[in-house]
């Protein structure tokens, strides 16, 4: 006689015991600390904060921590958190132009005002196993120290700007209007370009890397430099209304990249250069530079571009970028569906009886 | 406040529920329609009932019992999670029985048991877009409803008569509310769609991932789309439950060996406990 499966609560507890059994590994090893994640797994922690549009590494390095280092469970860990955070203000927009800059580069001038800086950057590592990190304890050479550059840094688009060659970003005409969130209005389409950067800059990496890929190999082409990639703090500033003017609330960093691509004008608009925009929390450089593919090849329609690839899609992008939906509704499938493959298969059942008794006659 | 938990009543903060229970009272109002609304990340994943809790959340009060069902089932993991989780945050009470609930959050059923004017069930939807595996975009398929077109899916059902002789659907089976918006019954097998209608509970539906709240309000027709030569019509496997007996309620099919054997089973696991009770009780008498 069959029993019918119960015990499920027994079970989830067993399950998550186990699962924090599993987290702390062999006891006989030192637990990780906070710190130690924070400051030397400083990408996963940025990563996360990225994707869980949270600023605060100590909790992206816990969330890391209890997600094992999976980068999506840590994310919705600390997304779950942001939701229940209260809203206080709305900061000004931060300026990237008045950056305090540890890298700079860009691909359409040989030099610029303010110099090229490399910056920690992987680019120039040779990818070879480095057997002495195994080696614990080891001492780090201290990096040569440079005078800082004096002159001023001016964005390198905006150089293109005074020429006319690049088309003049128009802030919006009234700046202290609220800013859309899609995490507190639902989306609908044509959701607009500030809501696709919003949404893009906690999409996921490997989603709008592909999606930037696609754009590279022709589905979408849309002709990119990398015009130029900053990575640096920037102070963030609140108007408090009762001060009546900005209060400097901290410093993040933020990796900005302007990527200039064609555009060959129409019958209203001469040649000139347009510009893709990517914008994230902490040192994501990869994400940035895909993120601004992606935005330039989503401005296809705004700019009389023919729309042939899913990268050009702002519906597709934008309902898709998303990991935490997307890990939810890909693993929801674990969950049981006896009721629906039940109807399932009676249905084809009776197709199939259907079809059998028609052969036979 | 529920004070264990740190969190506010029904994990929710009121401005929240607030959002939510305007949607509600608007879905309400507009049978059948899918209403917008800010869903928040939950600490449950999307996809595994994050619509459904935060409806519940919006609508439970502390007097209230909650039930919670998976596949009818009150004892499957997900109900377990989530009857666990509403236990935490809002300390309300809980129970499998249907009669006792006055909030039942449900995924993929209706109870057997029928429901009552005191009642609010609580579906679980993944897509709320009856048209979706027609029409991709968003954009689209409102246009669709505001203009009452529904052609694309009078054609879709058409097919599968023309190719297959009978309507190819089994489960979210599309229907039309009040005579006005086709709407996804959520994937309830066909044979509970007949429950849809003329129901004296409150029918609420959350799509948490797809940001969309919709309703059946009490005592509303909702009709499942069908052809005049081809009505619509409920199918069972003919078999009686191998535990209670019933012939009516729908069945589990449970494999028993790798030889073929297979016995069918209740799916409403709290009406087959109510029929053992019943049929032990008679015993006795």
């Amino acid at each position: 006689m069959y029993v019918a499966v119960k015990g499920g609560e027994a079970a989830i507890d067993a399950a998550r015991a186990w699962l924090a059994e599993e987290r702390r590994g062999d006891p006989a090893v030192p637990e990780l600390t906070l710190d130690q994640i924070r400051e030397q797994l400083g990408l996963a922690v940025d990563r996360v904060m990225a994707e869980a549009s949270l600023h605060d590494p100590d909790l992206a390095a816990l969330a890391l921590k209890q997600a094992q280092g999976d980068v999506i469970e840590a994310v919705f860990l600390l997304r779950a958190y942001r939701t229940t955070l209260p809203r206080f203000a709305g900061s000004l927009p931060v300026d990237t132009a008045d950056m305090a800059v540890e890298r700079r580069i860009s691909a359409t001038f040989k030099d610029l005002p303010g110099g090229q800086i490399l910056g920690p950057t992987y680019d120039y590592t040779h990818r070879l196993l480095d057997f002495a990190l195994a080696a614990e304890g080891g001492a780090v050479p201290v990096a040569p120290q440079a005078t800082p550059g004096e002159g001023a840094m001016p964005r390198v688009l905006e150089l293109l700007v005074g020429e006319g060659l690049m088309e003049r970003e128009v802030p919006p005409e009234d700046e202290s209007g609220p800013v859309p969130d899609l995490t507190r209005e639902p989306l609908s389409f044509p959701a607009g370009r500030p809501l696709r950067l919003q949404s893009m800059a906690r999409g996921d990496e490997g989603f709008l890397l592909s999606l930037g890929y696609s754009t590279q190999r022709g589905y979408g082409r849309n002709h990119p430099f990398a015009g130029e990639i900053r990575q640096g703090e920037v102070s963030v500033e609140v108007e408090v209304p009762e001060l009546g003017f900005a209060v400097d609330i901290g410093d993040i960093v933020l990796t900005e990249c302007q990527s200039v691509n064609q555009f060959k004008g129409d019958a209203t608009r001469p040649a000139q250069f347009t510009r893709g925009y990517g914008l994230v929390f902490g040192r994501g450089e990869r994400k940035a530079m895909a993120m601004a593919l992606v935005d330039r090849a989503l401005r296809a329609e705004e700019l009389g571009e023919a729309v042939q690839g899913p990268a050009q899609d702002e519906e597709f992008v934008l309902s898709h970028a998303d990991n935490v939906e997307a890990s939810g509704f890909v693993q929801h499938l674990k969950l049981p569906h006896y009721v629906d493959f039940q109807a399932e298969l009676q249905l084809v059942r009776a197709l199939r009886a259907k079809a059998l008794k028609e052969a036979a006659e | 406040m529920s004070e264990d938990s740190g969190y506010n009543f029904a994990y929710l903060d009121e401005q929240t529920k607030r959002m939510i229970r305007r949607a509600l009272l608007k879905a309400v109002a507009v049978p059948g329609y899918q209403v917008p609304f800010a869903s928040r990340e939950m600490p449950l994943p999307y996809g595994w009932g994050t619509g459904g809790i935060q409806v519940t959340a919006a609508v439970l009060g502390p007097d209230d019992t909650l039930k919670v069902i998976d596949q009818g089932a009150d004892d499957t993991t997900n109900a377990v999670s989530i009857r666990r989780f509403f236990a935490k945050t809002a300390g309300v009470a809980t129970t499998t029985r249907t009669e006792e609930a006055s909030v039942i959050q449900t995924r993929h059923r209706i109870p057997e048991t029928p429901l009552s004017e005191k009642q609010i069930l609580v579906y679980q939807v993944p897509i709320p877009e009856p048209l979706r595996w027609l029409e991709p975009r968003e954009a689209e398929t409102r246009a669709l409803h505001a203009l009452g077109d529904y052609g694309v899916m009078q054609v879709e059902l058409y097919e599968d008569i023309a190719i297959h002789g009978k309507i190819k659907r089994a489960y979210d089976y599309p229907v039309e509310v009040a005579g006005r918006y086709l709407t996804s019954p959520s994937p309830i097998p066909k044979f509970d769609n007949p429950k849809l209608s003329d129901c004296p509970a409150l029918q609420l539906f959350g799509a948490g991932r797809e940001k969309r709240i919709y309703a059946i309000p009490p005592y509303t027709p909702v009709r499942s789309l069908d052809f005049e030569d081809h009505p619509f019509a409920v199918d069972h496997p003919g078999h009686p439950c191998a535990i209670c007996g019933d012939t009516e309620s729908f069945l589990d099919e449970i494999v028993t060996d790798d030889a073929g054997g297979r016995i069918f089973v209740c799916s409403d696991t709290d009406h087959c406990r109510a029929r053992q009770e019943g049929l032990a009780h008679d015993d006795a008498a």
